[in-house]
């Protein structure tokens, strides 16, 4: 005979479960509140009913993905073969814990599974949604202003790749077959090449005139990139800390590669509409360099629109990061993300059909919490 | 206008010169052509015979000369041989497009009608309740991909009530099991193009030359139908268009959800299997598609907007 909990039961230990994540939500929110007036656009989220909203969503997904250690009862791969497909609330008879969500086809605890798998989700969306802005902004940005030639071909480029359906587009550049050749390599060396570029340019750009300032700072970011660009390109990091999977990197560099057009389009519609302003005819006249101007006169000035980009951007992503689970591309199969949950789950409606609710509804809610985000952000910015 | 569609349409055609030659170099990549080999045959091979094998069937020749050979059969209608369902791509393929031009087709005739309505209801009067109700149900839908509301759908629907069937069958289409599929589709598209209706209506309603037909004593319905309108679907018009490189991502998801044997379906299995030829067709019919959508959603914008100038 196993026990099971009642529906009330096992919610309100789901909401101790998380008590480290309740805990660091009301802290944020309260320094949020104290700083107000310091965060700018983001001290006038508080204001808006969607707005918060969508913040204290994107908070709890955060911090479960920090807590995640704390939170989840199970180890995620661990698996049980007596409790099978178990509907929601049943207990674990040896260590007396309850599996809160049920468990999937293998035993495996799902809500500890959930819990696990919003640290991919949250690691590798935010990251890739970076470095894509980062190629789309340094693309974005010559080809907005300069025009001509340099745009006609990036342009070109962009609309080949957004011309592109996005699963075919996996469905090539992440298989088993692409990360036995050099391929996602490749892909990521000219990837990460674009954030040091960006980097040296900005202090470039700022500190032309000031070598003292500059050198120090072209030091400490070739040395700094050289690293991270050793660890995450090469996996070949001299310190060992930082590693990346050869089938994490495909997925990182597919991911980029399918989102930075879209950036570059925003980047360089924008670039195109301020550039006529006074502020950069007067920083002409001044004879500042071309350089400083789009990293110091335009590209300030385009961050309203660029900030609520990267929220429905990150969303996007993890959409994208799901497709890729539900068609059992790229990851392994063991692992707890969301999108592969579903994946395994999906075929067993009919014998548990609470068996895919935790994933799905993850997923979803995460995405709604930054696409609230993004509303709020932009009805706060239109006020200004 | 002339001379603006056929620049497009040139454009077009190096766009889609440069996606073959990138996707064909992807198909042929040495590991797929081994795994082909190993699938084609036994699995045991051993790497002299995969070898062989590849060199008997020509796949060693010359990158050059079998683009050239491939792309010569595509221009004279020939897709070649589908190493998966052992018949000619042109047997293959148009069957399955038809199944899925059926879901496109309900797809479209529901998404667009009811996102229209959305929008146009909740920009008519921005801030009001009924706009804020119908924002948060378009934010919502945008923010479910077909796997989360398809597999959603088939609980609550299938599962629990009982009303609709969590399976299509491409040979018998009834109401039953194929609202499912139909809905999913259409409920994802539908939130984006209605927060563009509704952004763009909202901006018209704001307009001058609604506020002389308010002031010259017009009821409201004819502002809205008469004057409103024909201006705020512009926008929408391009939207619509430009959700098909999403329509296809999600006709390939919701027909793997629902088994519908279709062109997604048929993508899937190409890819799944390395059947070279016919996941290059695939990827040429979801280009063509794309970029035919493309080409028409700028010359419509074109044609229905005169403030746009076209630029020959």
């Amino acid at each position: 005979m196993m026990e099971t909990l009642n529906l009330w039961e096992m919610w309100a230990g789901v909401a101790l479960r998380f008590w480290p994540v309740w805990l660091s939500m009301a802290g944020s929110y309260l320094l949020m509140r104290s700083k107000r007036k310091q965060l700018g656009v983001f001290g006038h989220l508080l204001d808006s009913r969607v707005g918060i909203t969508g913040l204290l969503i994107v908070f709890f997904w955060f911090y479960s993905a920090v807590f995640a250690d704390l939170v989840a009862t199970f180890d995620p791969l661990e698996q049980f073969y007596r409790y099978r497909r178990k509907p929601p609330g049943i207990i674990e008879a040896e260590s007396m814990i309850p599996m809160f969500f049920g468990t999937d086809n293998l035993g495996r605890d799902l809500f500890s599974r959930m819990v696990h798998g919003s640290r991919f989700v949250l690691l590798i969306a935010p990251s890739a949604t970076l470095v894509a802005f980062i190629v789309g902004i340094t693309l974005g940005l010559p080809a907005g202003y300069k025009g001509g030639r340099t745009d006609s071909i990036l342009s070109f480029i962009a609309n080949m790749i957004l011309s592109f359906p996005v699963i075919v587009l996996f469905y090539l550049l992440v298989t088993p077959g692409i990360r036995e050749t050099i391929l996602p390599n490749v892909m990521a060396s000219v990837f990460f090449i674009f954030p040091i570029i960006f980097a040296l340019t900005v202090v470039r750009s700022r500190y032309s005139e000031r070598p003292g300032l500059m050198y120090p700072w072209i030091v400490i970011i070739l040395i700094l990139g050289a690293w991270l660009y050793s660890g995450v390109v090469f996996n070949a990091d001299p310190l060992g800390w930082i590693s990346m999977d050869p089938n994490e990197l495909n997925i990182f560099a597919a991911v980029v590669f399918a989102s930075s057009p879209g950036v570059f389009r925003i980047v360089r519609g924008l670039t195109m509409d301020i550039k006529t302003r006074d502020y950069v005819a007067a920083a002409q006249t001044r004879g500042e360099t071309q350089w400083y101007i789009m990293l110091w006169e335009i590209l300030p000035n385009a961050r309203g629109p660029l900030i609520v980009d990267a929220c429905l951007r990150i969303g996007y992503t993890t959409i994208l990061l799901g497709t890729l689970g539900f068609f059992g591309l790229g990851l392994a199969p063991e692992s707890p993300d969301w999108g592969s949950m579903i994946n395994q789950t999906r075929g067993l409606i009919r014998l548990a059909p609470t068996i895919v609710l935790p994933q799905t509804i993850a997923l979803a809610s995460f995405v709604l919490g930054l696409n609230l985000l993004a509303d709020g952000l932009r009805e706060e910015s239109l006020k200004d | 206008m002339l001379g603006f569609i056929i620049k497009r349409t040139l454009i077009m055609m190096l766009t889609m010169l440069a996606l073959s030659l990138v996707v064909f170099t992807l198909v042929n990549l040495e590991p797929n052509l081994r795994k082909l080999a190993l699938e084609q045959n036994n699995n045991r091979m051993g790497q002299e015979a995969v070898d062989s094998w590849l060199d008997k069937n020509g796949y060693r020749r010359p990158f050059v000369v079998r683009y050239g050979e491939w792309l010569t059969g595509v221009i004279s209608g020939d897709l070649g041989y589908s190493t998966r369902f052992r018949m000619p791509v042109n047997e293959a393929l148009p069957k399955r497009l038809g199944y899925t031009g059926i879901l496109a087709f309900w797809v479209l005739m529901t998404m667009v009608p009811s996102a229209l309505l959305i929008g146009i209801l909740s920009g008519m009067k921005e801030g009001s309740v009924v706009d804020r109700i119908l924002s948060i149900v378009s934010v919502t839908t945008t923010a479910t991909p077909e796997y989360v509301s398809g597999i959603l759908f088939t609980v609550i629907f299938a599962s629990l009530l009982g009303w609709f069937k969590g399976v299509a069958n491409v040979n018998n289409i009834t109401f039953e099991n194929f609202t499912l599929p139909v809905l999913t589709m259409s409920i994802y598209g539908m939130g984006y193009i209605a927060r563009m209706t509704r952004a763009s209506m909202s901006e018209v309603m704001t307009s001058q030359y609604i506020r002389t037909a308010h002031l010259k004593g017009l009821p409201f319905r004819t502002v809205v139908l008469k004057h409103a309108l024909r201006n705020a679907l512009i926008a929408p018009f391009t939207v619509i268009l430009l959700q098909f490189p999403w329509l296809l991502t999600g006709v390939v998801i919701v027909e793997k959800i629902f088994n519908y044997k279709g062109f997604g379906w048929v993508l899937v299995e190409a890819a799944e299997n390395n059947d070279i030829n016919l996941l290059l067709a695939c990827s040429l019919v979801s280009v063509v598609v794309v970029i035919g959508t493309q080409l028409i959603s700028d010359v419509g914008y074109a044609y229905l907007n005169p403030r746009i100038r076209v630029e020959p």
